[in-house]
């Protein structure tokens, strides 16, 4: 593994552990409901501050069950997921491009002198891919 | 996790409305500028808009023994500057809002204001003041993105504090109370945050080098006749002193070179 991959690769470990150690360690044991969201217990406050207050608005629409919820949040992880992946392998993709062009590009100056005198034509494009070979000899 | 809907009193609502409003429309206006000016970075903006599609849908668990998610606009701030991530912001947010009943419409204004300006203004800040006193790269988009993140819930405590002011310690004991449910959850996320971040950042200085330079995000490259080892991003092959061949074919890859940082040092070990 390179070097780059090697510190990638702990950053998403650390992540992870970030994210596991409070469910390991048990940090949520001594709440009601453990890992509930911070948004409820957000509602939880404000109903014990202002026993009276009544949300005067509820959502336009919502998830009938956890499980559709849950799908929904999927949904979305894995639509941002998708084009965060596009635009890498879309850049890998046409990085690669470039590379392999300029290897091309430089094969064929390797040899400056006999090109432009045109003494050999098929022997200048042999050295890059078969196919321009192949046409150079079927025009010679 | 966002103030959820009708949870803020009808002139908190309003108020919160009108205060995001105009930085919403001008990231409107930023955002078709950069998208006319520049088309080739629609495709990065895309990222970054979808960079916080993912981390704000991610709750994980925290040290409160409570969950909560990052909101991941600290990225899109660094590359595009604020005002874009107000309207990358408020997109998830209407996302969550009208299918996830999370967050709500009432109460948008208030989520966009701490979600998609005062976290990017926060992280970006950060961001450009460590940059300014040369601190590397990374350390200041972790920086950043964590300031972003923490920064986010800290104003939505604030906001709930001055709707909900405690009857006995009045703003102040509210505000604990709201940060110890928004803020102190959020500490690991923030941290999770900025590493996930750094890791989004490393991966587009291998693939978007050129892009990144042209946003300001990594400096003009160094004069390789000059500098020849300072040069490459990756540790591979620094290389001895050019001799001129190489410089004459570096010149020439220089004119097409748009974002390959790594495949010109291939070509240059190539060359020799």
């Amino acid at each position: 593994m390179s070097r780059n991959a090697k510190i990638n690769t702990l950053l998403i470990v650390l992540v992870a552990a970030l994210a596991v150690l409070p469910l390991v360690l048990g940090l949520g044991d001594h709440k009601e409901e453990p890992f509930a969201g911070a948004d409820a217990q957000a509602e939880t406050a404000i109903t014990e501050i202002e026993p009276d207050y009544e949300p005067w608005f509820s959502p336009l629409y919502e998830p009938p069950s956890g499980e559709v919820e849950s799908a929904l949040f999927a949904l979305q992880a894995a639509l941002g997921a998708g084009v965060l992946a596009y635009y890498f392998g879309l850049r890998r993709g046409r990085r690669q491009g470039v590379e392999r062009e300029r290897e091309r590009a430089l094969d064929g100056h390797a040899g400056p002198t006999a090109e432009p005198s045109g003494d050999v034509p098929g022997a200048a494009s042999g050295l890059t891919a078969d196919g321009e070979s192949r046409t150079g000899a079927g025009q010679a | 996790m966002h103030i959820a809907e009708g949870f803020l009193p009808p002139a908190h609502a309003i108020a919160w409305g009108v205060a995001s409003a105009p930085f919403v429309v001008h990231g409107v206006r930023s955002l078709t500028r950069e998208v006319k000016e520049h088309p080739e970075s629609t495709l990065l903006l895309g990222a970054s808009g979808a960079f916080t599609f993912v981390l704000s849908a991610l709750k994980i668990p925290s040290v409160t023994g409570s969950c909560s998610h990052p909101t991941g606009t600290g990225l899109g701030a660094i590359l595009f500057r604020p005002p874009v991530m107000a309207v990358l912001g408020t997109i998830t947010l209407l996302f969550q809002a009208l299918l996830l009943a999370h967050g709500g419409l009432t109460t948008l204004g208030a989520n966009v204001f701490s979600m998609a300006i005062a976290g990017p203004w926060a992280g970006y800040a950060v961001y450009r003041l460590l940059k300014r006193y040369d601190v590397p790269l990374m350390a200041a988009v972790f920086c950043g993105a964590f300031v972003a993140d923490l920064s986010t819930y800290c104003v939505t405590s604030v906001q709930l504090a001055l709707a909900f002011p405690d009857p006995g310690s009045g703003f102040l004991g509210a505000l604990g109370k709201f940060g110890g449910i928004f803020a102190v959850t959020q500490i690991p996320l923030a941290v999770s945050e900025g590493l996930l971040t750094v890791l989004v950042m490393r991966l587009l200085v291998q693939s978007s080098r050129g892009e990144l330079t042209r946003l300001g995000v990594l400096l003009q490259r160094a004069r390789p006749a000059t500098a020849p080892g300072a040069t490459p991003a990756t540790d591979r092959a620094p290389g001895p002193t050019m001799d001129t061949t190489t410089a004459k074919t570096e010149a020439k890859i220089k004119a097409t070179d748009q974002d390959t940082g790594d495949a010109r040092t291939e070509t240059e070990a190539r060359a020799r």
